[in-house]
C-alpha cells in the first residue's frame, strides 16, 4: 500500500477542526438568508427561545418567525441530513470495499423517487403522506436488492451492487412512467427529485431525528469491523468475522437512514461520496477516523451547500442537489485521479 | 438562411415535407369539391384557411373555450387532456397535449388544428399534410388575449360572433374594475402557482389582470432572471408580509388557507391572520378565454370581502 500511513486513531486535531467548521456553517446559516436579518438580533431572537432567558430582539413577528420556523430548523435539518449520508456513504464504500459506492447504490434513490412521485401525483406534493411514500419505496428497493441478491447465489458484495443496479433500473423506469402519465405535476416531482429544504419546518426534523440517530450509532460502532472487512471478505472470514451478517447490520442501518434522509430532503446527491472521499484523502483511510469525521463533515458541507442553494439566487432557490453536484462533480475527478494511491485492486 | 449550414437531417425533413405536402395535395384534388364557403379562403396569423373548417382539432384548453364561446363547439372533434370547459369539451376524444404527434392529430383528419404550444415540428409536420395549423402563444396583455379571440372567429367563419365576444368581455373587465374601492397605496399579493413557491410578477398575462384591480405582485422584487414566473423562498414571502394569498393550487396540490396556515412560519402573515388567503380555481388561472372574467371577479371580490377592506 503506497497510501500515506492510515490514520488509526482520531486526532483531537481533526476533530477540533471538523468541529469547528461545523458549528462556523450552523452559525453561518442561521446568520445568512434571502432577508436581511442583523446578526444581532438573529441571535437574540434564538436565545429568547431558550429557557429562562428572555430578550427583546426587536424583529417583526414575521421576522421571528424567519428565525425560528424557517432558518433554524432548516439548518438543523440540513446537519442531519448531511451527516447521515455521509456516514452512509462511507459505510457503503467501506462494506463493498467499492470507492464510487454512495448511499443510494442499492435502489435507495430509485425506490424513494417512485414511491414519492406516487405520492405527489395521487396526494399533491404538499401531503404528508409524500415522505412516508419515499421512505417505504426506498425500504421495498433495498429489500428487493437483497433478495434478489441473495436468489442469485450471491454471498459477495459484487452479486448484491450488480441486484442494485437492475432494481433501480426497473424502479426508475417505472417512476419515468407514472410522472409521464401525469405530466401536471411533473415540476413538483422534478423539485423533489432535485433535492430541496425549502420548505421545511421542525415536523420534518422531529421525522428524520430518530432514524438518523440509530443509523449513526449504528454504523459508528461497525467501524472497526469495516477496517477489518476492508482487507478482502474472504480475510475477514478467517479473522472471525461474518462479513454477511455485518453486511447486512451494516446496509439496514444505512438504508435506513438513507430513507430517512431522502423522505425529508429529497434527492440530494455526491454528500455521501464528496466527504468520506474528502476525510480519507485528508486523514488516512482506516473507517475508525473516516465515519466519525464523515458525520461531522457531512453536516458542515451540507449546511454550507444550503446556504448556496438559498442565496446565490435569493430571493429565488437553486436545487440543493445542484450545488452539491456542481461542487461535487469537479471533486470526483481529483478522486478519480487519486484513487490509485489509496484503493487497491 | 444559408444554404450550407443546413445540417442533413433538417434537409431530410424539409424533403420528406415536400414529397408528403405533394401526395396530399394530390389525393385532394380529386376528392375536395366543396362549395367555396363565403369569406374563404381567409388568412390568419399568415396561415390560409382554405374553407370554413368543419372538423376542428384543439389542443389547447383556452382556446376550447373560447372555440365553445364562439358557437364552434360542434366541430370540434378532438382536444387535449386539459380541455375540460365547459362540460361538452370534456366529451371529445382526448390527445396528450405533451406528447402530440403528427399522425394521432392527422388521424382525425382535422380542417384546422389550433395549438398554444407546439412541442417540436408538430406544425410544419401538419402544414406539409396541408393542415392549417394555428400556433398561439400565451398572451402577455389582455389585448393580446382579445387579438387571439377575433383571429379565432376570424378562422372559424364567426368574425361577427369574436367581436361581440370580446366586447361582452371588454365590458365586464370595465365593470370590475370600476367596482374597485380607490386606494393611496397598491394591495401587495403572493401568487402560489405551486407549494414549491413559484409565483408570478406584475409582468405577466395574470400578473397584469391584477394590476388592472391595483394590485402588486411580491414577486416583482424577486425576479432577477426577467422569466415572469420566479421561485420565491419562503422566507422573502414572510419577510414581505403580502395583504393577500392567491392560490392557483388548490386542484392540482391541494392546497387551502388551512394548509398555508399549517406551514412553518406562514401563520405569522397577516394574510392569513386576517383570512385574506384565497383559493383560486387553478384551470381559471392559467388560461386566457372567456372565463379571464370569472378569474378578475374572484379576485375583486376577494379584496371587496369584509376582510379585504
Amino acid at each position: 500500500m503506497t497510501a500515506p500511513r492510515p490514520l488509526r486513531r482520531l486526532s483531537p486535531l481533526a476533530v477540533g477542526v471538523t468541529l469547528v467548521l461545523l458549528l462556523g456553517a450552523l452559525l453561518v446559516g442561521l446568520l445568512v438568508g434571502a432577508v436581511g436579518l442583523s446578526p444581532g438580533a438573529v441571535l437574540s431572537e434564538v436565545a429568547d427561545r431558550l429557557p429562562f432567558v428572555s430578550v427583546d430582539s426587536g424583529l417583526s413577528e414575521q421576522e421571528a418567525a424567519i428565525v425560528w420556523d424557517l432558518r433554524l430548523p432548516r439548518v438543523v435539518l440540513a446537519a442531519l441530513v448531511g451527516a447521515t449520508l455521509a456516514a452512509a456513504g462511507a459505510a457503503y464504500q467501506g462494506v463493498f470495499r467499492n470507492p464510487l459506492a454512495d448511499p443510494y447504490l442499492l435502489g435507495v434513490a430509485a425506490g424513494a423517487g417512485l414511491g414519492a412521485t406516487i405520492g405527489i401525483v395521487t396526494l399533491g406534493s404538499a401531503s404528508a403522506v409524500v415522505p412516508a411514500a419515499a421512505f417505504g419505496g426506498a425500504l421495498v428497493a433495498v429489500a428487493l436488492t437483497y433478495a434478489l441478491g441473495g436468489a442469485a447465489g450471491g454471498r459477495s458484495g459484487t452479486t448484491l451492487v450488480l441486484a442494485g443496479v437492475a432494481v433501480a433500473a426497473f424502479f426508475t423506469a417505472a417512476q419515468t412512467f407514472v410522472q409521464q402519465r401525469h405530466a401536471d405535476t411533473v415540476r413538483e416531482v422534478y423539485s423533489w427529485i432535485l433535492g430541496r429544504l425549502s420548505t421545511v419546518g421542525w415536523s420534518e426534523v422531529a421525522l428524520l431525528a430518530p432514524y438518523a440517530g440509530v443509523s449513526l450509532l449504528v454504523l459508528l460502532l461497525h467501524r472497526r469491523l469495516l477496517d477489518v472487512m476492508a482487507v478482502g471478505e474472504e480475510e475477514a472470514e478467517t479473522l472471525g468475522v461474518s462479513v454477511s451478517r455485518v453486511r447486512l447490520v451494516v446496509v439496514a442501518a444505512a438504508t435506513l437512514g438513507t430513507a430517512a434522509a431522502v423522505a425529508v430532503s429529497g434527492l440530494v446527491g455526491f454528500v455521501g461520496i464528496v466527504v468520506p472521499h474528502a476525510v480519507r484523502l485528508m486523514v488516512g483511510s482506516s473507517y475508525r477516523v473516516i465515519l466519525p469525521l464523515s458525520v461531522l463533515g457531512g453536516a458542515a458541507f451540507l449546511v454550507l451547500a444550503d446556504l448556496g442553494a438559498r442565496t446565490l439566487a435569493a430571493p429565488s432557490e437553486v436545487p440543493l442537489g445542484v450545488i452539491t453536484a456542481f461542487v461535487g462533480a469537479p471533486f470526483f475527478a481529483v478522486v478519480l485521479r487519486s484513487a490509485r494511491r489509496g484503493w487497491g485492486p | 438562411m444559408n444554404r450550407a449550414r443546413t445540417p442533413p437531417i433538417v434537409a431530410l425533413v424539409l424533403i420528406l415535407s415536400v414529397l408528403a405536402a405533394a401526395c396530399g395535395g394530390e389525393g385532394d384534388a380529386g376528392t375536395t369539391t366543396a362549395a367555396p364557403s363565403a369569406g374563404f379562403p381567409v388568412e390568419v396569423a399568415g396561415t390560409v384557411i382554405p374553407a370554413a373548417p368543419k372538423r376542428i382539432v384543439s389542443a389547447s384548453a383556452s382556446h376550447t373555450e373560447i372555440l365553445y364561446a364562439l358557437g364552434a363547439g360542434e366541430w370540434i372533434v378532438a382536444t387535449d387532456e386539459f380541455s375540460n370547459s365547459p362540460p361538452a369539451a370534456e366529451a371529445t376524444p382526448k390527445l396528450d397535449a405533451f406528447n402530440l404527434g403528427v399522425e394521432s392529430v392527422a388521424a382525425f383528419a382535422p380542417d384546422l388544428v389550433v395549438l398554444s404550444y407546439d412541442p417540436g415540428d408538430l406544425r410544419d409536420g401538419l402544414a406539409a399534410l396541408g393542415i392549417p395549423t394555428l400556433l398561439f402563444a400565451p398572451p402577455l396583455t389582455l389585448e393580446d388575449a382579445y387579438g387571439q379571440m377575433r383571429a379565432l372567429g376570424a378562422a372559424v367563419g364567426l368574425e361577427p360572433e369574436a367581436a361581440a365576444l370580446v366586447a361582452g368581455i371588454e365590458e365586464e373587465v370595465a365593470r370590475l374594475i370600476a367596482a374597485v374601492p380607490a386606494r393611496d397605496t397598491a394591495f401587495t399579493y403572493y401568487y402560489e402557482l405551486d407549494p414549491t413557491l413559484y409565483s408570478l410578477t406584475s409582468s405577466t398575462f395574470v400578473g397584469g389582470l391584477f394590476g388592472l384591480l391595483g394590485m402588486e405582485s411580491i414577486a416583482d422584487a424577486a425576479d432577477a432572471a426577467g422569466t415572469g414566473y420566479p421561485q420565491l423562498s419562503a422566507e422573502f414571502v414572510l419577510a414581505a408580509d403580502p395583504d393577500f394569498v392567491f392560490l392557483a393550487d388548490t386542484i392540482c396540490c391541494g392546497q387551502s388557507a388551512a394548509t398555508v396556515a399549517e406551514r412553518p412560519g406562514w401563520a405569522s402573515l397577516e394574510a392569513v391572520a386576517e383570512g385574506r388567503v384565497v383559493p383560486l380555481d387553478d384551470d381559471l388561472a392559467s388560461r386566457w378565454g372567456p372565463r379571464l372574467v370569472d378569474l378578475l371577479a374572484a379576485v375583486a371580490g376577494a379584496i371587496a370581502a369584509p376582510g379585504g377592506g
